[in-house]
């Protein structure tokens, strides 16, 4: 397990957000810390992911306060946003790479936004992060279609990490793989985590995610967030809650 | 870099140092090995002169602060050296990012990725290659394509099982034909302004204005309202044809009405094509009539031709005949629109990508066959004397 320091990496303070009049989340708080795996799991359509998009900026919540880095998301200038941009990567469901260029420049669009690197180290540290994240060579001259989901994914991950950032927002890291991909995939998390010292967010369904890779779980139910770990959480009173890690396939990922 | 008062207080200049005693080369570095400051440490990596040196010590004890990107540096470095021969005997780093630079060293033995640059006269050729490839492919599909659907054309015709979904056909008759209303009537009385306005220009310096009108109405029916109601429709039309099966297809919908039993030519294709093949003629009988009140408008501001004195100039230069031959072209324009773009539509990919450059091949096919298919008329018109 990483060392987790009590300085709050992300801050949500009474955070509310409706979606198309829908209230989504009702005064939620949440404390992440530097060093740690966060895990949001919840329902279809309770706001993982617009939780999610209200931390990196994507959305503006109707109420509260978001934190990240020490910095308010929600009063930052333009310029302000941009520098905290920086040391954060954020991996979208599909990987979102930009389908007009291959794996390699997909990566290297930070690096060229950001720094002044020459051609030559951007290429290689393309490879370097391809290696990073278990992609083969030849995938940097693939174009994002040609990638199976998995490997999209990856190159994903890759980008986000080109910039080097202390945290990392993962939306559904493992959905729509296979199992043994989906296995690997925890590991590469559990293992760049370890290695690079980050801290990840991750919204997830993935049960064996969970017990893989999460330090702490916090369940979205009721509009609010539960926090604790998979262990406390289990003995959680919650109906949902209790469905969710005593149902079958959660008997099945907890018990190993 | 630009974030400044944020950046940790422990994010300092990196600097490294070379100093060479005998044939030994001292390589010392600290300060903070970031992508931040990768750009610049790159080019006097690289610029290290290790000549006459045999063996080389790194001491990174220094480095208060290291990430994946400095630390690529620092093991290139050793690599570099080490390829040259030159032996790496001491490699000292914080103890804190051993295991990364262990982990970068270990996984990243093969040599970095060339990134193509797409600008040789091989590349070059290769595209060209594969475009003219493409074209071909295209070419047989949509002969197939044609006959599939003529085929579902003339069952539909003679042994009805129910293929014609007269709701579907209802339906997209509304769309194509009614809803483009608004937006063929507004063009084609502004073209027949600008005809107009042009024609009688030219014609006044030979005290012919009055044959603006002549001009007019043979260019109207013959030609210009078909033509560009065809393109407009193909614009609008052809477009959304292409966008909305090809948006199903990437939702997987097509492949779920086969499954469910469904013939996609049936339930799709056929309506549009139907649909745009009745619209398109009363389309072109509205186009014609929006530019002539158009022109009429011009007439009656820049030449001062009323508009009695208008229809009877046009009641003499025009026949039914002028009118029918312009007509005749839209059910074929129509035909022609509405299978290039669902043809399109199918060929969509499972990619979102995909969907758009198709669209846009599919209204510049159409617009091209279309013009193609005009010529074709003209010169047939012109062999047969009409």
């Amino acid at each position: 397990m990483a060392v987790s320091s009590d300085e709050p990496v992300i801050r949500l303070r009474g955070v509310v957000n409706r979606v198309g009049g829908r209230l989504l989340h009702d005064h939620v708080d949440l404390d992440v810390y530097r060093g740690e795996i966060l895990a949001v799991v919840g329902g279809s359509g309770t706001g993982k992911s617009v939780l999610l998009r209200s931390i990196v900026g994507l959305m503006r919540p109707a109420e509260g306060s978001i934190e990240v880095l020490g910095r308010n998301v929600m009063h930052l200038s333009e310029s302000g946003l941009r520098a905290l941009q920086m040391r954060w990567g954020v991996l979208f469901q599909d990987g979102a790479l930009f389908s007009s260029q291959t794996v390699a420049e997909n990566i290297q669009v930070p690096l060229r936004e950001y720094t002044t690197m020459s051609q030559r180290l951007m290429n290689e540290i393309a490879a370097m992060k391809l290696s990073m994240v278990g992609l083969p060579e030849d995938a940097a001259q693939k174009r994002p279609s040609e990638l199976s989901g998995g490997m999209r994914k990856r190159a994903g991950l890759a980008r986000a990490l080109a910039l080097e950032p202390e945290l990392v927002f993962l939306d559904e890291p493992t959905a729509g793989l296979d199992p043994i991909s989906a296995n690997l995939f925890d590991e590469l998390v559990r293992g760049l985590q370890e290695s690079l010292n980050l801290t990840v967010f991750m919204v997830t369904h993935d049960l064996d995610t969970l017990k893989a890779t999460a330090d702490r779980v916090a369940v979205l139910v009721n509009k609010q967030l539960k926090i604790g770990t998979v262990e406390t959480l289990r003995n959680d009173s919650d109906p949902w809650i209790q469905e969710y890690f005593s149902g079958p396939r959660g008997r099945a990922a907890l018990a190993s | 870099m630009g974030s400044s008062d944020d950046a940790t207080e422990i994010d300092t200049r990196p600097w490294f140092d070379a100093e060479q005693r005998g044939r030994t080369l001292y390589l010392t570095a600290g300060g903070s090995w970031t992508v931040r400051h990768a750009a610049m440490l790159d080019p006097q990596l690289r610029a290290i002169d290790a000549g006459h040196v045999s063996d080389v010590e790194i001491d990174g004890s220094a480095i208060n602060q290291l990430d994946s990107t400095g630390g690529w540096l620092l093991v290139r470095t050793k690599m570099t050296f080490e390829a040259a021969g030159i032996r790496a005997s001491v490699f000292t780093m914080p103890e804190l990012y051993a295991p990364l630079l262990a982990s970068i060293e270990r996984e990243h033995v093969t040599l970095p990725v060339k990134i193509d640059e797409h600008v040789t006269l091989a590349a070059f050729l290769e595209r060209v290659g594969r475009a003219t490839h493409n074209v071909a492919i295209q070419a047989v599909g949509i002969v197939g394509y044609i006959g599939r659907v003529t085929l579902e054309w003339l069952e539909a015709f003679y042994a009805p099982r129910g293929n014609l979904r007269v709701t579907a056909l209802v339906h997209q008759i509304e769309d194509v034909g009614i809803n483009a209303l608004p937006i063929v009537g507004l063009l084609m009385f502004l073209i027949g302004i600008v005809l107009a306005y042009q024609g009688a220009d030219q014609l006044k310096r030979f005290d012919l204005e009055i044959l603006t009108i002549n001009a007019l109405g043979v260019g109207v029916l013959r030609e210009i309202g078909v033509l560009f109601t065809a393109i407009i429709i193909a614009g609008r039309s052809g477009s959304a044809f292409t966008a909305q099966i090809g948006t199903m297809k990437v939702n997987e919908e097509l492949d779920a009405m086969q499954t469910i039993g469904l013939n996609v030519v049936d339930v799709l294709i056929l309506p549009r094509i139907i649909a745009l093949v009745i619209a398109l003629p009363f389309l072109t009988f509205y186009a014609d009539v929006m530019a002539l009140v158009g022109g009429a408008v011009m007439c009656y501001f820049d030449l001062g031709i009323t508009i009695p004195m208008f229809v009877r100039q046009l009641h003499t230069a025009v026949t039914v005949n002028t009118f029918l031959v312009g007509l005749i072209k839209a059910p074929v324009f129509a035909y022609v629109i509405a299978m290039v773009g669902c043809y399109e539509g199918m060929n969509v990919e499972r990619n979102a990508a995909s969907v758009g450059k198709l669209t846009t091949r599919s209204v510049v096919e159409s617009v091209f066959l279309v013009i193609v298919l005009d010529a074709g008329f003209s010169v047939l018109f012109s062999v047969l004397g009409i």
